[in-house]
């Protein structure tokens, strides 16, 4: 018996038609990278001080915290729902963790990190519970609970700051410091990867996310508990976004009401990027944490380049209909090579 | 009705539903006994898919019981059905199309192996396995996206039986199946009755039926008619019952007297489709396009109304040449063609009935580009009145129609338009008896009233029955033109096939009034 293998399930004999199609399916993960690996050269040929392990070491820490609020998002997404709070629950996470921790500067690193987590939980709590019984699209309701959260975020701090001085030290590491040359905040994203990556994968709560976002009616009448699960996604999504914001207080230090504005378009973004459909029943978190990956690398490599910081958004948006594009484009080839297959009971 | 020694194993008690003030089952009892297929019939909107939806635990009964082994069960969702025992395949499929095939069939009880993880080599061997046994060759690692209709269904299928079913409950399982597959499907049934198992079928083949079912239950309006063993009933009191009238009056009887040519077809051909089609049509006639599936019928009407591509020929209509390509020239000329998948092609299902009925109009009833509700409604009530629409209110959705009323919808959409030439893609696919005759009637009136009418059919009977001329089509080609007196079912498969006299297309065709299927042969492309 085998574990995890590859992305899609075992070759059947008509081998080679099939790993054909494999390759288009699997092109998105491929192309990203490819498109990473271009755009490194290039900045790095221009910039040489662009492959400086400080520089990268940057990427990576900003890729980290948007990677595992990706990962949570796509766990969102398949199901054909959406999580626009996650940089409210960032924000109030973080606004947690260094408000706590600045008070009880003993207080050790991991009960910070739990702390941030129950606090995205709960607001994960109020999105699904919405969602499942207000009979809302998410959309609207995490809309509303986006200015909710960050409402509350800002009548707390009421205009305070936390600086990097009032945080333990042993904290701040957490944001610093590396395992193997690794940093922590990389391996927290890569843990938080490879667990809901395989949950979503191998087991039976995920495979049900897949099918509810695939089709729901289907879902339904297949005895998935649409509700529960919808429920668990949003809390999983919030858990992640709660993670994310500790994961923020300590790279950064510094922490006001207003922390992580805006992240819920990047994280939206990095996720379509890297494939994760709208309309549900596709994508992966590898996918999403290299479109994360991706869109730090770009913003990085303009600010290197000299180019206008502004035009970093008009390339975002470029990517996110060019990545839109060639779903399209994918579905239609897979579309017509399915039909060709399909012809076997005749 | 005769109870065996031990009592029925599903026991449908006295159940009632209703949906607002629309009663949809009214106190109907359906005993189903172990290892015994029990035959469900009736037309459309009859009540036996509030049947079918109460017991897959979709609906819950207001009154009444379902008992399974002499226990009442307790369905609050499809989830609890599953449980019981009870399997059901629907009439469409309901398939997770980013999925692969395996895990579909695997998704209500996954195989599991290490730490709890999905063992997906035993799903795909599961699914292969099924798939053996089913006698059919689909991919288990394949996604379901891109699965033909009857593919779909063999997979709906195969998830049935990776379960231990006690109740295996089938609602027109055979409407997409072609004769081979169907008999694949009966032999699973019957070896599935042996094994002890109960089936609930439900079909508006009455051959089937009949080579399947022990005992048949008809319902009518909601409400429970007869229960019978299947052998002290024959397949005219079945319809008889359903329809609440008599047989002979469904068969419409027409003279024709044909006048000019409404449309004309000429050299019509699309690269590797159909080539070399001519043919015309005068007003008050109707012309039948038959043929075996895939031999090109469907593509040449659609590129003569020009939603599919032709690489040749002329159309004309009223001696008129027509843009190719044009859907809204062919409109404008005259042109209207009712398709022949409503639900992908015909309807709007979440719109009104009113905005369904007036869409192809919209523009020339609306006052100062604004469509009011006033004169919407007014001509949707109009139409749907002269086709006997059941309907609660003219402003809900398509959706909540029954099949053989939204097919009214369609035409009536079509109709409302006024069309000078009528091209219809089996007008009564996956219809009732009852509602099935309406549509004949109608379709017949329209010709008298002058309309030059187009009926592409599967069913040799509806054929036979509407036409006055039949034009058969063979890969591509058409290969025969045939005159009411010439035209038997003999003569039209022969065509159809290309061969000589094939005893097994004619075999049954003496003992069925109007729903025999049209028998459908392996088409190589």
């Amino acid at each position: 018996m085998t574990t995890v293998q590859d992305i899609h399930p075992r070759i059947g004999r008509t081998a080679a038609r099939r790993s054909a199609l494999r390759r288009v399916l699997t092109a998105r993960e491929i192309s990203i990278v490819f498109a990473l690996a271009v755009l490194v050269a290039v900045t790095a040929g221009v910039r040489p001080a662009f492959v400086h392990s400080q520089s990268i070491r940057d990427i990576l820490l900003g890729a980290a915290i948007v990677a595992v609020l990706a990962v949570g998002q796509t766990v969102v997404m398949i199901t054909r729902s959406v999580d626009l709070s996650v940089g409210s629950i960032l924000g109030l996470s973080a606004y947690a963790a260094g408000t706590v921790l600045s008070d009880h500067p003993g207080l050790p690193v991991v009960l910070a990190l739990v702390l941030g987590m129950a606090v995205g939980a709960c607001c994960g709590v109020i999105n699904g519970l919405l969602v499942r019984f207000g009979n809302v699209p998410a959309l609207v309701v995490t809309l509303g609970t986006l200015y909710m959260f960050r409402g509350v975020a800002y009548l707390w701090a009421d205009g305070e700051q936390i600086y990097a001085d009032e945080l333990p030290g042993g904290f701040l590491k957490l944001g610093t410091a590396s395992l193997l040359g690794v940093p922590y905040l990389v391996v927290i994203a890569l843990i938080v990867m490879v667990v809901v990556g395989v949950v979503l994968r191998n087991y039976p709560v995920g495979r049900q996310l897949y099918a509810m976002g695939s089709s729901p009616p289907g879902a339904r009448l297949a005895g998935i508990p649409v509700g529960r699960r919808l429920l668990g996604a949003f809390v999983v999504s919030g858990t992640l976004a709660g993670l994310a914001g500790v994961l923020f207080a300590a790279r950064f230090g510094t922490i006001d009401a207003s922390a992580g504005n805006g992240y819920e378009l990047n994280v939206v973004a990095a996720a379509v990027v890297g494939g994760v459909a709208v309309a549900g029943g596709v994508g992966t978190v590898w996918g999403a944490a290299l479109g994360a990956l991706l869109l730090t690398t770009i913003s990085s490599a303009l600010a290197v380049l000299n180019i206008n910081q502004f035009w970093q958004q008009a390339i975002v948006g470029a990517l996110i209909l060019l990545a839109i594009g060639i779903d399209r484009l994918i579905a239609l080839r897979v579309a017509a090579a399915l039909k060709k297959e399909g012809s076997n009971v005749r | 009705m005769p109870p065996d020694s031990t009592g029925p194993l599903l026991h449908v008690h006295n159940v009632s539903k209703s949906f607002g003030v629309v009663a949809a089952v009214r106190d109907v009892s359906i005993p189903v006994y172990a290892g015994e297929a029990h035959a469900l019939v009736g037309e459309n909107g009859a009540g036996k898919s509030t049947i079918v939806k109460m017991l897959a635990g979709v609906h819950r009964p207001d009154t009444g019981s379902i008992d399974l082994a002499g226990r009442p069960l307790d369905l609050r969702s499809p989830a609890d059905a599953r449980a019981a025992g009870i399997a059901v395949i629907y009439q469409e499929p309901t398939l997770f199309p980013d999925l692969s095939v395996a895990e579909n069939i695997a998704m209500t009880r996954p195989p599991r192996g290490r730490f709890g993880m999905i063992d997906r080599h035993r799903a795909a061997r599961t699914a292969a396995d099924l798939f053996a046994r089913l006698g059919v060759e689909i991919d288990p690692a394949r996604p379901a996206r891109g699965l033909s209709i009857a593919d779909q269904q063999i997979v709906e299928i195969a998830k049935a039986l990776s379960m231990d079913t006690r109740v295996l409950v089938m609602d027109e399982p055979t409407a997409a199946l072609t004769s081979v597959e169907v008999e694949r499907l009966f032999a699973v049934a019957r070896s599935l009755l042996e094994q002890g198992t109960a089936i609930v079928f439900i079909s508006h083949r009455f051959e089937e039926i009949t080579a399947l079912c022990a005992r048949v239950t008809v319902m009518r309006d909601g409400q429970h008619v007869s229960t019978d063993l299947m052998a002290d009933l024959d397949v005219d009191e079945i319809v008889r019952r359903m329809v609440g009238r008599d047989l002979s009056a469904l068969h419409p009887q027409r003279t024709a007297a044909p006048g000019e040519v409404m449309l004309q077809v000429e050299g019509l051909g699309r690269d590797g489709v159909f080539e070399d089609v001519s043919f015309t049509v005068r007003s008050g006639e109707i012309v039948a396009l038959a043929g075996l599936v895939g031999s090109g019928r469907s593509e040449v009407v659609q590129a003569v109304f020009g939603v599919d591509r032709r690489d040749r020929g002329t159309v004309r209509v009223g001696g008129q040449r027509l843009r190719p390509n044009s859907p809204r020239a062919a409109m404008s000329a005259g042109l209207a063609l009712v398709p022949e998948d409503r639900r992908l092609q015909g309807l709007v299902m979440d719109a009104s009935i009113q905005r369904n009925v007036t869409l192809p109009r919209a523009g020339s009833l609306a006052r100062v580009g604004l469509l009011l509700g006033g004169a919407e409604r007014r001509s949707a009530e109009e139409w749907a009145t002269r086709l006997q629409t059941k309907y609660h209110r003219l402003s809900d959705a398509v959706s909540t129609l029954s099949g053989g009323n939204q097919q009214k919808v369609v035409l009536a959409k079509w109709l409302a338009t006024m069309p000078r030439v009528l091209i219809i893609d089996e007008p009564t696919r996956g219809i009732d008896v009852g509602t099935k005759a309406e549509v004949h009637r109608l379709i017949s009136g329209l010709a008298t009233d002058g309309v030059a009418v187009v009926v592409v059919s599967s069913e040799l009977p509806e054929v036979l029955s509407l036409a006055d001329r039949v034009l058969v089509m063979r890969e591509g080609r058409l290969v025969r033109e045939l005159d009411r007196d010439e035209a038997t079912e003999e003569s039209v498969m022969f065509a159809a096939v290309g061969q000589g006299p094939q005893p097994a297309a004619t075999a049954e065709s003496a003992s069925t009034a109007t729903s025999e299927p049209a028998p459908e042969l392996e088409v190589s492309r």
